[in-house]
């Protein structure tokens, strides 16, 4: 057993790419649903908006990569959330879930659609548009850096993924104590309470549907900056969901719940994935019970095994308090 | 239990005791305001007045459609028919946040308490025009925190009124029932409206509490707040009072000081069905 490879892998997991976008998708979600009491089952769609925002900008349109940021983490999330809240918001809270899960299905089906093939290059999605991005990068490309986790490029990626993840928590925490933040949890309490007391709900449920998506669309366009690549298949429903695992497993309506929560996750994902692989490889487990091409399959079993202890032990999540949940009994 | 003299009646002077009658000076004004749920019709109010700077209590048995009432006067149901108008204002169409912000606050009889927020927050949650309110000034405190001050303070302040103070930094969802009561009905207060509207506000507060919230309640209008409730406690409508409206299947039937309701037959015939004819005793229970 290469114990390094394990702990490095994990390691790796704990901090690295996929951390940082579902982090930021998470943060998202928090705003929406942990804050504010919204139902967003398309999350995806928001970190697809950030990527094709950018993507589109720069390949489509021929635009400099700074307007691309624009289109990607301001003007396609406000036009989402405009969209997707203007007819659901004043209704029960159903209907922006039936809504969110439909768009993010919608965007990604019309995104790889061969007709449109000249705007979002279909299925093989749009590629190489954030070569200014790795022009600032000050790190060798051939070098490894932090512990030897990351090769020039993805240190890049991580730092600046690193440093907006520490601004979207500071966001939140600081609005979260703010008399702003309290008319959201107002809401998520009892909209009509907060009505009577002359509180715009629909208003303030649309601005955290606005910022909650901007985080989102954060993420996913540090996902297509990661891998110069923005494709359909990197948004499908499975994403919405990974962003709620990170939210629930690390507390909702925590500010650092959805950190931890992806932290731990990809933690697991990749110690899991690299621990089974050499049990596998060593011999120590037999080839009837999983072979090497099983592990991929075994470890979101496990990942579902461990969400279904947590469920029944400790629903309130890692950093949630039971107090806070059982007063939905009362 | 002894009522005081109420000190507002004078307002209704030359007001006929009678449904619809117009009032010296209406704050509120309901005209043919009707809801059907179905073919139930819940409400039909030919007219309604209600007096600015008094106590004026609704009444009448359950199911007779006060709350529905309340509901279409605060726009938090729309009438299928009928106008309101508030201060002169029409309040066709206006959001119900929007009737608060004009000053009209009501409580609900089922107390919405906002159960995983401390006391407190719920509290500072009723103060108005806050600049913290606003996404982007929120995220700079010396903007808001001043303000902020002002209204935790005004907040402790009710919240010792009404005893709550030990619960201060308590989530809301601990508190008893009639404690939820109590918070409801100082959250309203923190808006500073000019009209309260509550529904049902002292339905499970111990009676000392009670003699000294009604107090308050009186102490309120006399800086000129005008108070509408809903109150099964005839005690309590008898002893703060101004002014007495009868609700029954929807419809307002009797109207006048407390004094006469308590003869006035159609009231009698309403809570205890027709051909009844004695006095209603209104001082028991
Ligand atoms: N949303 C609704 N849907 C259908 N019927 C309703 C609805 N709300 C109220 N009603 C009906 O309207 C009538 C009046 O109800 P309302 O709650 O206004 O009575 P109330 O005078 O407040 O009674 P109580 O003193 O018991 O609180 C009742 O018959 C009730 O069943
Ligand atoms: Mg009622």
């Amino acid at each position: 057993m290469d114990w390094g490879a394990i702990i490095q892998n994990s390691f790796r997991g704990f901090i690295g790419e996929p951390f940082i976008y579902f982090s930021l998708a998470a943060m998202g979600l928090n705003m929406h649903y942990g804050y504010t009491g919204l139902l967003n089952f398309g999350q995806a769609v928001f970190m697809a908006a950030g990527a094709y925002g950018l993507s589109m900008a720069v390949v489509t349109l021929g635009l400099n990569f700074w307007w691309g940021l624009l289109l990607g983490i301001v003007v396609f999330p406000l036009l989402l959330a405009l969209i997707m809240g203007v007819p659901t918001l004043r209704l029960r809270a159903d209907y922006l879930a039936i809504v969110t899960i439909a768009a993010s299905e919608m965007f990604r089906i019309i995104a790889r659609s061969p007709s449109l093939d000249r705007w979002t290059g279909s299925s093989d999605g749009l590629t190489a548009f954030a070569n200014t991005f790795y022009d600032f990068n000050p790190f060798d490309k051939q070098k490894r850096y932090f512990f030897g986790l990351f090769i020039g490029n993805q240190m890049w990626v991580v730092l600046i993924g690193w440093i907006v993840l520490s601004i979207v928590v500071l966001i939140v925490w600081m609005t979260m104590r703010s008399p702003w933040g309290r008319v959201l949890r107002a809401i998520r309490e009892d909209e009509d309470a907060a009505r009577s007391l002359g509180k715009n709900a629909y208003w303030f449920k649309m601005q955290s549907l606005m910022i909650g998506g901007m985080f989102g669309a954060l993420g996913g366009m540090f996902r297509a900056i990661g891998t110069q690549s923005a494709q359909p298949q990197n948004f499908i429903t499975d994403v919405t969901f990974f962003a709620w695992v990170a939210l629930i497993l690390g507390g909702a309506a925590k500010v650092g719940g959805p950190i931890a929560g992806a932290a731990i996750l990809y933690g697991i994902l990749n110690f899991t994935d690299v621990f089974l692989r050499q049990l596998v490889e060593n011999g120590y487990v037999p080839e009837s019970v999983m072979d090497g091409t099983q592990v991929g399959q075994v470890r979101f079993m496990l990942i579902g095994l461990g969400l279904i202890l947590l469920a029944i032990y400790r629903p309130q999540g890692i950093f949630g308090t039971k107090e806070e949940m059982a007063l939905d009994d009362r | 239990m002894t009522a005081e003299p109420s000190t507002a009646q004078h307002l209704f002077d030359g007001v006929p005791f009678e449904p619809g009658a117009a009032k010296n000076d209406p704050i509120l004004v309901a005209d043919g305001v009707r809801r059907a749920f179905g073919g139930l019709v819940a409400v039909d109010v030919d007219h309604l007045e209600v007096q600015r700077g008094a106590i004026t209590a609704l009444i009448g048995p359950n199911g007779a459609g006060k709350t529905t009432f309340f509901n279409l006067l605060t726009n938090f149901d729309e009438p299928d028919t009928g106008s309101r108008l508030f201060e002169g204002n029409d309040l066709a169409g206006v959001s119900a946040y929007k009737v608060a912000n004009l000053g009209m606050v009501r409580t609900f009889q089922l107390t919405k308490s906002l159960s995983k927020m401390t006391v407190i927050d719920n509290m500072c949650l009723g103060g108005t025009g806050q600049t913290g309110e606003s996404f982007f000034k929120a995220l700079f405190p010396f903007l808001w925190r001043r303000q902020e001050a002002e209204i935790t303070e005004r907040a402790d302040a009710l919240l010792e009124r009404f005893k709550l103070s030990h619960m201060r930094d308590e989530f809301a969802g601990t508190l008893s029932g009639g404690q939820r009561k109590l918070l409801e009905m100082a959250r309203a207060l923190m808006v500073k409206p000019n009209m309260v509207m509550l529904d049902e506000p002292m339905a499970g507060v111990n009676p000392a509490l009670k003699q000294s919230l009604l107090d308050h309640v009186k102490g309120l209008r006399d800086e000129g707040m005008t108070v509408l409730f809903v109150e099964h406690d005839m005690d309590m409508v008898q002893e703060i009072s101004d002014w007495v409206v009868v609700m029954a299947e929807g419809r307002i039937i009797a109207e006048g000081p407390p004094e006469s309701i308590a003869s006035n037959q159609a009231v009698i015939d309403a809570y205890l069905g027709a051909h009844h004819d004695s006095a209603l005793d209104l001082e028991a229970d």
